[in-house]
């Protein structure tokens, strides 16, 4: 660890005690736009991929964005882990950094206190490193020079994640291990900076089901024996239930639902949410005698969403001349749950 | 002797050859298709559902070990054939596929009308303005506006691309048709799209499915029937109904329990191990070590038993039933 960084930690440490009531993480307001392609003074437009999401994120909570592909949901991931620049709103870590406006020292600070599991396992590490470069890199760019401590610390985490008996695994590269085996090594790679905040995108939809199950139930662990905040990305409704406290559906670069797990679950009050939940199927040999009920229809272009509420061109409670005018502000509709609906008013 | 199933297959094996020995990638597969049913295999990744899809397409790469066995496509055998035999005759003309990943599959360069049309032009050798019309009825039948035909793969959505490779598959009119995880690289809703297609066009045209996935809650969607595989061996084979209610075989039951459930509140669960290495696969049954319900006679290798109701399964523990 230099000095500096040193330095940095003791500030955030006195900090985080002064704010410790402020939540981990607040998204207050936050757009991400990305700018099309100029043409001399003009230009075609943004792609509005975030546009208005806000909440908070409590030490020690699991929340579930889930959405469909192209809603924004990674762009917002992206921001989070401070991969992308707000264009308006911010992202507020422990009440107190605003990561609009962190410096680079700040940033690289902020980037430790936020550990990220990627989608694929096997893209996401090196294939010419085996498990213990992997384990290392990250502890050699954050400055733990001590090679005793880099060691121990890769044992602990290792262990942890299962993956015993340590030196086994040591010397293996990616390719000499399963996909379940791979994530472990990723997630591990997440926790040896001994983060705040995890961010977990899609962390099982390419693995076998046998083993999906098994990766949830160890990210949830390392959750509650860490007290870490996680932001679990997916579009897979039916392993919300297992892994997270509350859920935020999206849609088209908005929050259109948020709601504790179980209500969600039997008491889904916005039509896009039901669409989600409908299409989503059990096995159950029934299924193959029905034809599930799909809102017609494709995700509107970011360039140019629709006017008033985005999802009113697919919505089959559509009320004209409201929805298709005015944007809907989020409704009160139960306790902790709220839906930008004007069903709803 | 007349045959009333459509697809028979005997002792199917693909061996490859690797740097560190043979791998038996499908290892002894039997099973038989009746035509306009829908078979569904699943699996784990790595138990040869997709090299079986492959064997019999007869889509091969080069270190091929073994590939033999039988496969009767109403009442022709597919194995003897030569491979120009097999081009002409029956891929795409009989047997055809909808391979994993549609953006992949459809050629970039290429617009996807041509693309459609191309398997007519080639088989039944109508020319180019009638293959395209045909492309166009396709279209329509899967759900793609007919003006997509002159547009290329990256001006089309996942969805459309999917349903533009299941035109493609679909319009020479075979007798089957083989789908390589066709929803699992698409969103909850259109997966629900394109299942609801392919239960409607299996009720329109009497074709055959053999759907491989790993996702065993969109299978149900569509499955008549259900094989599961395990380490390039299929271990039960079952109708839909009875194996979504209560599979047989242990691993089967645990690859269910495995399913996380929107509408119940079950915990999943999870199968501890890995599945063996298909180069030196273990010589009793091969889901032993990972098996909760092991005792000694599964060191010698199962048969496929017959269950008295029709299904059958290869573990011991339905020796006696079956005997009865």
């Amino acid at each position: 660890m230099t000095v500096q960084d040193a330095v940095v930690q003791q500030e955030t440490l006195s900090g985080a005690d002064a704010l410790s009531n402020a939540p981990l993480l607040s998204i207050q307001n936050l757009r991400v736009w990305f700018e099309l392609r100029r043409f001399g003074f003009g230009h075609a437009g943004y792609v509005k991929a975030v546009d208005g999401v806000s909440f908070d994120l409590q030490q020690g909570e699991a929340v579930a964005v889930v959405g469909e592909s192209g809603c924004g949901k990674s762009s917002l991931m992206k921001t989070i882990l401070g991969l992308n620049r707000p264009t308006e709103g911010d992202v507020v870590f422990q009440g107190k950094y605003r990561i609009s406006q962190m410096d680079a020292k700040t940033l690289r600070w902020y980037r430790r206190q936020v550990g990220y599991v990627q989608q694929d396992p096997y893209g996401a590490l090196p294939p010419f490193m085996n498990v213990q470069r992997i384990l290392e890199e990250p502890m050699i760019v954050a400055g733990i020079s001590d090679k005793k401590e880099r060691l121990e610390r890769i044992h602990k985490v290792l262990t942890e994640v299962k993956m015993t008996p340590v030196e086994e695994f040591l010397p293996k590269f990616p390719h000499m291990i399963s996909g379940g085996q791979q994530q472990r090594v990723v997630i591990a790679r997440a926790m040896i900076l001994e983060p705040k905040l995890l961010v977990a995108d899609e962390p099982v939809s390419m693995l076998d089901a046998s083993v999906r199950v098994e990766i949830l139930k160890l990210l949830r662990g390392l959750q509650e024996s860490h007290n870490l905040g996680v932001i679990y990305i997916t579009h897979d409704l039916s392993t919300v239930r297992y892994f997270s406290e509350r859920i935020f559906v999206m849609y088209a670069g908005q929050i259109v639902e948020k709601s504790p797990v179980d209500n969600l679950l039997q008491d889904a009050k916005h039509p896009y949410t039901h669409a989600l939940l409908a299409a989503t199927s059990d096995p159950d040999a029934r299924n193959a005698e029905t034809f599930k009920e799909v809102p017609p229809g494709e995700p509107p272009s970011l360039v140019k969403p629709p006017t008033g509420c985005r999802f009113h061109p697919r919505c089959p409670h559509i009320i004209r001349g409201e929805c298709d005018v005015n944007v809907p502000p989020e409704f009160e509709v139960g306790p902790d749950h709220t839906a930008a609906c004007w069903l709803y008013k | 002797m007349p045959e009333k199933t459509l697809l028979r297959v005997e002792d199917l094996k693909l061996y490859f050859r690797a740097t560190r020995g043979v791998v038996q990638a499908v290892d002894g597969v039997y099973f038989t298709l009746n035509p306009n049913e829908a078979m569904v295999i699943i699996g784990e990744s790595g138990c040869g559902k997709s090299s079986m899809a492959k064997a019999l397409l007869r889509l091969l790469p080069r270190n091929v070990h073994t590939y033999s066995g039988k496969v009767f496509l109403n009442g022709t055998e597919l194995i003897s054939m030569s491979d120009e035999e097999y081009r002409q005759q029956i891929r795409w003309l009989k047997i055809s596929m909808v391979p994993q990943a549609a953006m992949n599959a459809l050629n970039p360069v290429l617009r996807v009308g041509d693309q459609v049309a191309e398997p007519m032009m080639v088989h039944h050798g109508v020319r180019k303005e009638e293959a395209l019309v045909q492309a166009a009825n396709m279209f329509q039948r899967v759900g793609v506006p007919v003006d997509f035909l002159t547009r290329y793969p990256f001006e089309l959505s996942g969805g459309m691309r999917q349903r533009a490779a299941i035109a493609m598959a679909l319009v020479t009119a075979p007798d089957l048709v083989i789908l390589d995880e066709p929803t699992s690289a698409l969103d909850v809703l259109t997966q629900a799209n394109i299942m609801n297609l392919l239960k409607r066009i299996k009720k329109e045209i009497a074709t055959s499915f053999i759907l491989i996935t790993h996702d065993i809650a969109t299978s149900s969607e569509l499955a008549d029937r259900v094989g599961v595989m395990y380490a390039g061996q299929m271990v039960e084979l079952s109708d839909a109904h009875r194996f979504f209610t209560a599979p047989l075989h242990p691993y089967s039951q645990k690859l269910m329990a495995s399913v996380p459930k929107l509408r119940s509140t079950v915990e999943p669960e999870f199968i501890t191990g890995q599945p063996p290495s298909l180069i030196n696969p273990p010589t009793g049954c091969r889901f032993a070590a990972r098996c909760p319900l092991r005792f000694e006679k599964c060191d010698q290798d199962p048969p496929m038993f017959q269950h008295p109701d029709g299904r059958q399964v290869k573990c011991w523990l339905y020796e006696k039933e079956a005997r009865s």
